[in-house]
C-alpha cells in the first residue's frame, strides 16, 4: 500500500457550511452495485441550481485535486458513495474547517487525507484559489501545512490517521485480519457470543 | 478522558489490539447489512480473495430500495432489482442470514434487529448506515460505517476506530402533554448544534429517559448522528430487560439470568467520569419542528422562524441559505405553514408506538384536501401488529395510504418521492436539501403525532390542540 506524504495539485474551493452527503451524491444515484459511475454525478442537484456557477462546473477548476471546504463537510448519511464520487471526479485530498466523523473515516479508509485548518485560514485559501485556479498548491502531511503562492497555513489531523498516511497503512483491512487469533480469543470471552450460539442451536433443533 | 462509563467498559471488553496508527482494533458483536452499502464491500472481498470470518454474526435485510406499494419481483426499477439480487447472492454465497420481503422479519434494519432481540446491551454493533446509533438505546456501542469498513467487518469482525469522548446528556422530569421523544432529541440537537457531538459518544441519562419505553429510547439514540455524535446510548435497566425477555434471539433460561447480571454490571458507575455534562429540564421542551435545511434548525411549534440577528453569527449563513431554499420568511410563525405530503415512518419513528400515537390523532378525522398522507410501518412485524390492532383501518378511514415496510420517503431511494417544490411534514430524521427525492423538495421534521396533526389540518399544527 502506498505512503501518502504530500499531495500537490490545483485546488478547488467549495464555500458553504453543513454540506451533507445527500448533496454530495443524491440518494437516487446510490442505486448501483459498484462505485464506478459516481464521478459524473457528484453534486448532481446542487450544480444545476447554481445556474452554471458551481465550482465543479467551472472550466478552470477541471483537473483540480485538492478540495477546500468549510464547516461540517460530509454530515449526514454514512454513504461511502459521497467520498467515492468526489474521488472519482479527481479529488485526492480535502482541506476544511471541520468534517463529519463518518465521512472523515470513509476518506481515511479510501486513502484520501482530510485535514482541518482555522476558519480564517480556510477562507484565505479559498479566496486565493478563486484568484489562482491554475496554480498548484502543496499539502504536506509531514510538515502539516499547505503552501500556496508565497503563503503557508498550518493544518491539523489526528495523529493516528496521519500516521496511517505517512506509513502507508491507511487500508486497515490487512492489519485487522492478521490478528485472527486475538480476534477469536475476544469472541470466546464475550458472553453474548456463547448465548447466541445456544439460541441458534435451539432454533435449528426446532426446525 | 472518560472513566467508568458503559462506553469505557464495552470498549475495553471488545478491544482486540492497538494498531500501529494508535487506533483501536475493536471486535464487532453484531454486524447488520443492507442492499445499498454492502454490494461493493462483497466485491472488495472477492477482489482480495477474503472470506467472511464470522458469517453468523452478520444479519442482512433489504429496506432502502424496496417499493412500498407493489413489491412483486422483479421490481419495476431495474437498478433496485439488481441490488436486491446482489444481496440475495452475496448472503447465500457467504452463509449470512437474509431476511427478505415476505419472510415475516423484513423491515428497516434498525427496526428489525431490536424487535428480534438481536440488539442487546453490551454489544458493539456496526452497520453501513449512519442511523446505527439507534441500537445504543439498549446500552450497546453502535456506530455507522462506510463500505470499506463493511468490508473490514465482514473480513475480520473488527474495525479500526479511534476512541470517542463521552458527553452525558441529562434530561430530568416529566415531559409535558403532546411532547414526545422526537421533540426531546430535536430540542437537544437544536441546543447543542449539528456539530456539537463530533468526537463524542452521547450518554443519555436522567429520569426522563429512565421513564421512556425502549421504542422512545430508540428514537432518541437514532438521531444522535444528526447532532454530530456517531453513537449515543442509554444504560440498560429493567425496561431494557423487560423488552428483551422472550424475543427470538434473547438469551434463554440460565443464560438469561447471567445476561441480566452481566448487562447490569456494564452500566456507567455512579462515580463515572465524563468529558462533558449537559443538563436539560423536560418541562421546558416544547413540541418541536424544523424550519430549515439542517436538523439543528428547529423551533417550538408555536414560535416564529428565527430572525438572523437572533442567531449566533456562525449560524447566519446557513440560515440565509435555509430561508431561500425553504421559502420561509424570518419572523413568520411556523404553525400554519401549508404542507403537501405527510410521511409517517422511518427508523426514527416507524415503530408500533409511533403508529399508535399518530392513529390517536387521525382517528375520526380526515386528511385535509390536497394533502397526500401515507404510513410506512418500520417492519413486517410492526405492520402485522398494527393491523391486529386495527390501526391500518383508522389510518385508511382518515384518508392515509397504508403501505408495505421500508425506508421509503425518509431518503426516497424507492418510488416514494416529493415532486418539485412540495413541502412535507415528515417523521423521519433529515431535512437536507433534496433529501426526500426532489432536488427542490422541502422537509419539516416533527413527531409522528405532529405529522398526523399536519395531515388532518393541511398545515403545521400544534398537536396539543388536537389531543
Amino acid at each position: 500500500m502506498s505512503q501518502v506524504k504530500s499531495i500537490s495539485g490545483r485546488g478547488i474551493p467549495l464555500v458553504g457550511n453543513d454540506i451533507d452527503t445527500d448533496r454530495i451524491i443524491p440518494a437516487r444515484f446510490l442505486r448501483c452495485v459498484t462505485f464506478d459511475g459516481l464521478g459524473a454525478q457528484v453534486f448532481a442537484d446542487d450544480r444545476p441550481q447554481t445556474q452554471g456557477q458551481h465550482p465543479f462546473d467551472q472550466p478552470y477548476y477541471q483537473g483540480a485535486e485538492i478540495l477546500v471546504v468549510n464547516r461540517n463537510f460530509g454530515c449526514g448519511s454514512s454513504r461511502e458513495h459521497a467520498p467515492q464520487a468526489i474521488a472519482k471526479w479527481g479529488i485526492k485530498a480535502l482541506v476544511g474547517e471541520s468534517f463529519a466523523e463518518i465521512f472523515f473515516g470513509n476518506c481515511i479508509a479510501m486513502g484520501i487525507p482530510c485535514v482541518t485548518a482555522k476558519p480564517t485560514d480556510v477562507q484565505r485559501l479559498q479566496e486565493w484559489l478563486a484568484a489562482h485556479p491554475q496554480t498548484a498548491i502543496v499539502l504536506d502531511l509531514e510538515a502539516m501545512h499547505i503552501q500556496f503562492g508565497d503563503s503557508s497555513i498550518p493544518v491539523m489531523m489526528n495523529e493516528g490517521s496521519r500516521n496511517m498516511f505517512l506509513s502507508g497503512t491507511w487500508d486497515a483491512c490487512g492489519q485487522l485480519i492478521a490478528q485472527a487469533d486475538p480476534i477469536q480469543q475476544i469472541a470466546a470471552r464475550l458472553p453474548y457470543v456463547g448465548w447466541s450460539r445456544s439460541v441458534a442451536s435451539a432454533l435449528s433443533s426446532q426446525i | 478522558m472518560s472513566k467508568g462509563t458503559l462506553f469505557d467498559k464495552v470498549w475495553d471488553l471488545h478491544t482486540v489490539s492497538t494498531l500501529p496508527s494508535g487506533q483501536t482494533q475493536l471486535f464487532i458483536g453484531l454486524h447488520l447489512i443492507h442492499e445499498v452499502t454492502s454490494p461493493q464491500a462483497f466485491a472488495m472481498l472477492r477482489e482480495r480473495g477474503l472470506n467472511v470470518m464470522f458469517p453468523e454474526r452478520t444479519i442482512a435485510t433489504v429496506d432502502h430500495i424496496v417499493p412500498t406499494d407493489n413489491q412483486a419481483r422483479p421490481f419495476a426499477d431495474d437498478l433496485a432489482e439488481e441490488m436486491m439480487q446482489a444481496l440475495e447472492r452475496n448472503t447465500q454465497d457467504t452463509g449470512i442470514t437474509f431476511y427478505g420481503i415476505g419472510s415475516g422479519n423484513q423491515g428497516v434494519v434498525h427496526v428489525i434487529a431490536p424487535e428480534q432481540g438481536l440488539t442487546q446491551p453490551g454489544m458493539t454493533i456496526a452497520c453501513g448506515d449512519s442511523h446505527t446509533s439507534t441500537h445504543g438505546a439498549f446500552g450497546a456501542i453502535a456506530v455507522g460505517i462506510g463500505t470499506s469498513q463493511v468490508r473490514d467487518v465482514l473480513a475480520s469482525q473488527t474495525l479500526a476506530l479511534s476512541k470517542l469522548k463521552v458527553r452525558k446528556i441529562e434530561v430530568n422530569g416529566t415531559l409535558p402533554t403532546g411532547v414526545y421523544a422526537k421533540d426531546v432529541i430535536l430540542h437537544i440537537i437544536r441546543t447543542l448544534g449539528v456539530t456539537g457531538g463530533v468526537g463524542y459518544a452521547y450518554e443519555y441519562a436522567g429520569t426522563t429517559f429512565e421513564r421512556m419505553s425502549m421504542e422512545e429510547r430508540m428514537t432518541i439514540c437514532n438521531m444522535s448522528i444528526e447532532g454530530g455524535a456517531r453513537c449515543g446510548y442509554i444504560n440498560p435497566d429493567e425496561v431494557t430487560f423487560e423488552y428483551l425477555k422472550g424475543r427470538d434471539f434473547a438469551p434463554k433460561e440460565i443464560d438469561w439470568d447471567q445476561a441480566v447480571e452481566w448487562w447490569t454490571s456494564l452500566r456507567s458507575d455512579a462515580d463515572a467520569e465524563y468529558d462533558d455534562v449537559v443538563v436539560f429540564d423536560a418541562a421546558e421542551i416544547p413540541p418541536t419542528v424544523t424550519w430549515g435545511i439542517t436538523p439543528g434548525q428547529g423551533i417550538a411549534v408555536n414560535q416564529a422562524v428565527p430572525m438572523p440577528n437572533a442567531l449566533p453569527e456562525n449560524e447566519r449563513s446557513i440560515a440565509e441559505e435555509a430561508y431561500r431554499y425553504m421559502d420561509l420568511q424570518p419572523g413568520e410563525p411556523i404553525a400554519g405553514t401549508k404542507v403537501d405530503v405527510c410521511f409517517i415512518g422511518s427508523c426514527t419513528n416507524g415503530r408500533i408506538s409511533d403508529l399508535r400515537e399518530a392513529a390517536k390523532i387521525a382517528k375520526d378525522r380526515h386528511v385535509a384536501e390536497g394533502v397526500k398522507a401515507f404510513v410506512v410501518p418500520g417492519s413486517e412485524r410492526v405492520k402485522q401488529q398494527a393491523e391486529a390492532e386495527g390501526l391500518d383501518k383508522i389510518f385508511q378511514a382518515a384518508g392515509f395510504e397504508w403501505r408495505e415496510p421500508g425506508c421509503s420517503m425518509c431518503l426516497a431511494m424507492n418510488p416514494d418521492k416529493l415532486v418539485g417544490r412540495q413541502i412535507s411534514a415528515s417523521s423521519s430524521n433529515r431535512n437536507f436539501k433534496g433529501r426526500q427525492g426532489s432536488a427542490s423538495g422541502r422537509t419539516l421534521l416533527m413527531s409522528p403525532a405532529m405529522v398526523a396533526a399536519a395531515a388532518v389540518t393541511g398545515q403545521v399544527a400544534d398537536v396539543r390542540e388536537l389531543l
